[in-house]
């Protein structure tokens, strides 16, 4: 038995979440190996091979693998996948896009987003938004797998020396043509891997207030969130948006300004280690889940909370 | 131009979620039901490209139980002009709901298939992409902008890093997302217009495909529980508990 990894990366670098994927990977069966897909990605084929899990490393290379579209990419693992009893990869856009596809050639049933494994056939996944849990056991001889990056620690990444083997690229799918992508550049910290998160909601009452929480993000170096509420107001953009529609966040530290707490919200940030909520409503859900609650107008708190902060002088970067 | 639209029948996502006692699953008697919300995106996508004079039909379709029907009716009184319903019992699994609309595909002869990118009971994110796996179709998944240029869409997606716009050949699938469009209401009218529209029911046993599922669901439970927390009085009493006692900051 040994378990297939799909690499993420951008040609040059290994994606932080293969670092998680790998240790859920190995958590069903200490055998590893990883596949790379890409084009000239030795790069990132040689950090693959330096995580200290992985046992081996098949790179496949061809152009059409320059930008990861999934028609290209499902058949590479498709004819990997018989030397294999699971596929694994993260569920993120990546994984969601491509796993199933592998799935539906193997006539597997798929298992999305698990946040823990149980047994190498038996695993825990949230259902309804993180509203209940569900252990599920697969009966199909091959398993797909994909993992929630967040509840899984991120394994070592140097120590290793996995061997690197080459596979030959399969043909390109001529139907799907990549075009182009706009990745959102920021100095901030990645709002799915931030270690502090500052999220705004309606509360915020218009996009020019959200600098109150752009100013706190910055003094804790912090990425910025934002309910749907916001985002739908046109506040800020959708890309922040935490919640089941948007990003699941498992922060350090999360901070809640002017949100209520919709269910939605809540299912997307609940896990965080510490959860503060400052809202003028006290009865508002927010509060169920927060180990430190704030009753106050979010606009004398928040510049307060700026000085004090101001006040201490060992803010961890 | 053809447009087949899966609808899926789900609890109502304002419904707080009950789990039920025995631990078998999630309280559904006497539980608001609607449309899973991105499907509601996706007829309303097809339903503007056919008003724009780019569509020809659009038909709904949707897999479950009997009660499926009223899911496939509002679909038909937002503008889909007639409706299947595939009747199946119990819980049926992405895989199996893919076979089975490619089942319908194979007789209804869509040029494109829209559906939500995931549905919000079981949060599973696959039958899209299951379905074009099974037809060999290009897919765009996560669509929040479709552009019809003679034969292709050009489809914008909404992935991690941002968005990232790809071109596809007819017939393709594409799963959408929230940010697409603004679903509209069913006016009375055509609510009343709607009861009129055909709906062809199907049994699932009659289209030839093992929908047994793979999955054992041996028990489904409460997440745990946050302990309570506590309210501070002061900003600053919230930034020494942050510092002192939380210590992340």
């Amino acid at each position: 038995m040994s378990v297939l990894l799909i690499a993420e990366h951008n040609n040059k670098e290994l994606k932080p979440f293969t670092l998680n994927a790998s240790t859920a990977a190995s958590q069903i069966d200490s055998d590893v190996h990883a596949v790379i897909i890409g084009n000239n990605c030795d790069e990132a084929a040689k950090a693959l091979s330096e995580l200290p899990l992985i046992k081996k490393v098949i790179q496949v290379e061809a152009a059409h693998y320059e930008n990861f579209v999934a028609e290209n990419f499902a058949p590479v693992i498709v004819k990997l996948a018989e030397n294999y009893s699971h596929i694994i990869s993260s569920a993120n856009t990546f994984g969601k896009n491509l796993m199933p596809r592998i799935a539906a050639a193997l006539d597997t049933s798929q298992i999305s987003d698990i946040i823990k494994v149980i047994a190498h056939d038996t695993f825990l996944r949230p259902i309804y938004a993180g509203n209940a849990f569900a252990t599920v056991k697969s009966k199909d001889a091959k398993k797909c797998v994909t993992i929630r990056p967040t509840s899984f620690d991120p394994c070592e990444s140097s120590g290793g020396s996995a061997p690197i083997e080459k596979a030959d690229p399969g043909e390109e799918f001529a139907k799907t043509k990549f075009i182009k992508r706009e990745e959102v550049k920021s100095d901030r910290p990645e709002l799915g891997t931030a270690r502090v998160v500052v999220s705004g909601g309606r509360g915020m009452q218009s996009g020019d207030n959200f600098k109150l929480i752009t100013s706190l993000a910055d003094k804790l170096n912090a990425a910025i969130g934002a309910s749907r509420a916001a985002v739908d107001a046109g506040y800020i953009s959708n890309d922040h948006q935490v919640g089941q529609t948007g990003k699941v966040v498992v922060p350090d530290l999360y901070i809640a300004v002017g949100i209520s707490g919709a269910i939605q919200h809540l299912a997307g940030m609940k896990e965080s280690k510490v959860i503060v909520a400052i809202n003028k409503d006290g009865e508002a859900p927010i509060f169920s889940v927060a180990d430190y609650g704030l009753e106050a107008d979010l606009f004398e708190a928040v510049p307060q909370f700026l000085e004090e902060l101001n006040k201490l002088n060992t803010i961890q970067k | 131009m053809k447009i087949l639209v899966a609808v899926k029948r789900v609890i109502d996502y304002n419904v707080q979620i009950r789990v039920k006692e025995d631990n078998t699953g999630v309280v559904t008697d006497n539980v608001k039901m609607s449309t899973n919300p991105p499907d509601d995106n996706a007829i309303e996508e097809a339903v503007k490209i056919k008003e724009a004079g780019k569509a020809t039909e659009v038909v709904a379709v949707s897999i479950g139980e009997e009660k499926a029907q009223e899911t496939v009716r509002k679909a038909l009184a937002v503008g889909a002009d007639r409706g299947i319903l595939v009747k199946t019992d119990g819980i049926i699994e992405p895989l199996a709901v893919s076979k089975l609309l490619q089942k319908i595909v194979e007789k209804e002869k869509p040029d494109l298939v829209f559906m939500g990118k995931q549905a919000i009971d079981d949060d599973c994110n696959q039958t899209g992409q299951m379905l074009s796996a099974l037809l060999n179709w290009p897919q765009a998944t996560f669509a929040s902008k479709i552009e019809i240029k003679d034969g292709k869409l050009e489809v914008t997606r909404e992935i991690d890093e941002g968005l990232e716009t790809i071109e596809i050949n007819v017939p393709a699938i594409v799963t959408c997302d929230l940010r697409l469009n603004e679903p509209r209401y069913a006016s009375l009218p055509n609510i009343m217009k709607a009861k009129k529209k055909p709906i062809e029911q199907l049994n699932a046993s009659d289209l030839g495909v093992d929908i047994t599922p793979r999955i054992e669901q041996v028990k489904v439970e409460e997440p745990p529980k946050r302990k309570a927390g506590i309210k501070v009085s002061s900003v600053a009493e919230l930034v020494q508990k942050l510092k002192n006692e939380a210590k992340v900051i």
